[in-house]
């Protein structure tokens, strides 16, 4: 029946009066509230001014450093701005070599933690197990620059010059100076490299990870998992065909946080490597660089136009792990579709 | 059941001369007690497997590497053993079980070790960094002198890291002032004022939580120090680690705010609430000790990053309470400048600092687990007792009223601690 054919008269007739229409509810806002939305909104301005301050005093102070080199800012290996010759090539390639050891080794252990916490572990573990992987992301970065340095990177050299007498034939496992089957060669080439610092980030970066895998594998729907078991699937057989499709999203998404974690890395990489300004592809070899050990390392004794370098190198990395955390959580976002409803 | 209690009574009430189908009636089953299956849990020859197959990867890695190969190294060793164990472990399974039951139990064995691997770097990390410190921390003279009269040179028994727990707390108590009520606020309003422009804030916040730390640093270098002609100050090191804990901070609340039940917000509004009236009564007393936990974490973060206070707080040897005048140092930049000298009573002086800042952050983290161990709105007894309190005056005051329109029930019994005091008892 159409609103119509309603006869006037009788409201029970199921229609829709010509003059029904829906009250609209006036919400007054007193003035106090209005005050409130007004202070709020501030907060959120506020906040979005500084985020964006960042960028544009970053942008302000490179501009002099952009303008006098240009494209070349991008290719150039050196960084001598004092006579106008650098550029973040060199720094970029070990930053982002740097931040794919990391994310090699990180990503299999994030992964199994987080299934080991979210599936496996007995349940009175799992409160315990949770409070350790935020108590490692809460672990200063200095405390774990000191351990890779004095440390790690001992036990590492052995692990290094295996894989560079077997794999040395891959190019980004070349070791230059040294030979198969030559043990006694000096154990410095191996030291301070992109493998040692890697892998400190790795383990900086693991519990960022881990977190966000954890989260979305715990938010996997139950009805499915018991569906599985009830098809008789044992419990790998339920993790490989319920939890990992589902948290896809949450693994990409939470190794690219990982990844921008690792991309900004600074003071254990800086405590570890030993800075070179030419484009090293062999991770395993001595000597690399990263955008923010460059500056750490150079800021102290800038002129004011090499002081516009660097900014103009923080810049660089601002962008890419600004480009790189957009699309995690992006991904992160997406892959908890529906968990965002109010409960 | 039903059905076959009631099949006796259809056969003799209907008597038909095609032969039915009789149930034999059946004795009530004897009683014994029930017992569950075990569908979990290991049996015997699971644990001995698991067992057998440690042993014997132990072994053959101890025979690979002292009798028949010329292998050495503590990390070949376990990795041998390792996978040794993985094979045999394997095969021990697939005596007994099925493909899929090989896989699973393999799989899991990985996961745990997964686990273990990384809980074993995080043991090494902090026990390395303690047992380094155990040099400088005995003395007493490391809590109570700065590095003023102390040079590279100087034994451990002079000199010590005053000066940068004080700076760490001066430095993080300005981020604190600045980032708690910023940082709350943005959180509420994200919450509370819902569009297109409170989404792009909170786009923008999560992608900023990653905001490399030196950016931060280097912001506020070209901002406060050469644009505004500051010096190097405690202030301009606590606005760098503002700039980079305020979006942890945000976004830990927010995620802690988005958890408050919707029907309490409902029922404040209800009871004709304005919208400031509800989040200050309601929504924020609700989750108080997560907002606690998220600015708690956020300190903790913050406490321990040593690139934006590298940039901007310059470096001292002294005492310097002022946060206005003169560099001033943290902790963890006292470690990453202690540990650049080559002597070895610098370094020593380096793992102590890098004890004491892991002490700070150990305690702050505890502090917010035990804050942040419940959800929001669930209560302590005390807590609950004291609401429970508040609305038994309530209930008194409205009994007092005796308005003839509103005749409340008065009920001493109910106002104890068991119910649920704020939903049961305010009305």
């Amino acid at each position: 029946m159409t609103s119509a054919d309603a006869v006037p008269g009788r409201p029970w007739g199921g229609g829709r009066q010509p003059d029904d229409v829906p009250r609209r509810l006036n919400a007054a806002r007193g003035l106090g509230d209005r005050i409130f939305r007004y202070q709020l909104t501030a907060a959120g301005v506020a906040v979005l001014a500084i985020m964006a301050a960042v960028g544009v005093f970053l942008l302000l102070r490179a501009t002099q450093a952009l303008k006098a080199t240009g494209f070349s800012f991008l290719t150039t290996a050196a960084w001598q701005p004092d006579v106008h010759d650098f550029g973040i090539a060199a720094v970029l390639t070990g930053t982002l070599l740097i931040a794919m050891v990391a994310v090699l080794v990180s990503l299999p252990l994030a992964l199994g933690t987080a299934l080991f916490i979210s599936e496996v572990a007995p349940r009175r573990l799992r409160r315990t197990l949770i409070s350790m992987v935020d108590l490692m992301a809460a672990v200063p970065s200095v405390v774990y620059g000191l351990w890779g340095l004095f440390f790690l990177q001992q036990h590492v050299i052995t692990l290094s010059r295996w894989l560079s007498d077997w794999f040395g034939w891959i190019p980004l496992l070349k070791v230059d100076g040294t030979e198969p089957g030559q043990p006694l060669a000096s154990a410095s080439v191996y030291t301070a490299s992109a493998f040692v610092a890697g892998i400190v980030v790795a383990l900086m970066v693991t519990p960022i990870q881990c977190s966000v895998m954890r989260e979305v594998f715990s938010q996997a729907p139950a009805g499915e998992r018991e569906g599985a078991y009830a098809l008789g699937a044992t419990r790998w057989g339920m993790i490989r065909s319920v939890t990992l499709p589902y948290g896809r999203g949450g693994i990409i998404g939470g190794t690219m946080l990982g990844l921008g974690r690792a991309l900004g890395e600074t003071i254990a990489v800086y405590l570890i490597i030993s800075p070179v300004f030419v484009i090293q592809p062999h991770i395993l070899q001595t000597g690399t660089n990263s955008v923010s050990s460059l500056i750490a390392l150079h800021y102290g004794d800038a002129s004011e136009f090499g002081m516009s370098a660097l900014m103009a190198a923080g810049l660089a990395l601002f962008v890419l792990t600004l480009a790189v955390n957009f699309t995690a959580s992006t991904i992160v976002a997406r892959s908890r579709s529906g968990a965002q409803s109010e409960a | 059941m039903t059905a076959i209690q009631e099949a006796p009574e259809a056969v003799t009430t209907e008597p038909t001369t095609v032969p039915a189908t009789v149930l034999p009636s059946r004795e009530p089953a004897p009683e014994t007690p029930e017992q569950p299956r075990r569908v979990g849990g290991n049996t015997r020859s699971d644990v001995l497997a698991l067992w057998g197959a440690g042993a014997s990867g132990l072994s053959v890695a101890l025979l690979l590497f002292g009798r028949i190969a010329p292998l050495s190294g503590a990390l070949g060793f376990v990795v041998t053993a390792y996978l040794v164990f993985l094979v045999i472990y394997a095969v021990l399974v697939g005596l007994e079980h099925d493909g899929p039951a090989v896989r699973d139990r393999v799989m899991t064995v990985v996961l745990w070790s997964a686990a273990a691997l990384l809980f074993t770097a995080l043991v090494l990390v902090i026990g390395f960094t303690v047992w380094r410190g155990r040099e400088a921390l005995p003395h007493p003279n490391f809590f109570t002198q700065d590095m003023q009269n102390a040079g590279p040179l100087d034994p451990l028994t002079l000199g010590g890291i005053d000066h940068a727990i004080l700076g760490t707390l001066i430095m993080i108590a300005i981020a604190l002032v600045i980032t708690v009520p910023l940082g709350v606020a943005c959180a509420v309003y994200l919450n509370q004022i819902r569009g297109r422009f409170s989404r792009f804030v909170r786009t923008i916040v999560e992608a900023m939580t990653a905001l490399p730390s030196i950016v931060a640093g280097l912001m506020i270098y070209a901002t406060w120090i050469l644009i505004l002609g500051q010096q190097k100050s405690g202030l301009a090191a606590g606005f760098a680690i503002t700039v980079m804990m305020l979006p942890i901070v945000i976004r830990a609340a927010d995620v802690v705010l988005r958890l408050v039940p919707g029907n309490l917000t409902e029922a404040a509004e209800a009871l004709g609430a304005s919208r400031w009236r509800t989040v200050w009564h309601v929504v924020l007393p609700t989750a108080r000790s997560g907002l606690a936990t998220a600015v708690i974490l956020g300190t903790a973060r913050g406490i321990g990053e040593t690139s934006p206070v590298l940039l901007t707080a310059g470096y001292n040897t002294g005492l310097n309470a002022d946060p206005l005048h003169g560099p001033m140092v943290s902790l963890p930049l006292a470690v990453f400048t202690f540990v650049k000298s080559p002597e070895p009573a610098m370094i020593a002086r380096a793992f102590g600092t890098a004890v004491v800042l892991m002490a700070l952050v150990l305690v702050l983290f505890t502090i917010a687990r035990v804050i942040g161990g419940r959800g929001p709105g669930q209560q302590t007894k005390r807590k609950a007792r004291r609401a429970a309190r508040a609305s038994q005056r309530d209930a008194q005051r409205f009994a007092k009223l005796r308005s003839p329109a509103l005749s409340l029930p008065f009920r001493e019994a109910s106002a104890s601690a068991g119910t649920d005091p704020r939903t049961g008892e305010n009305l």
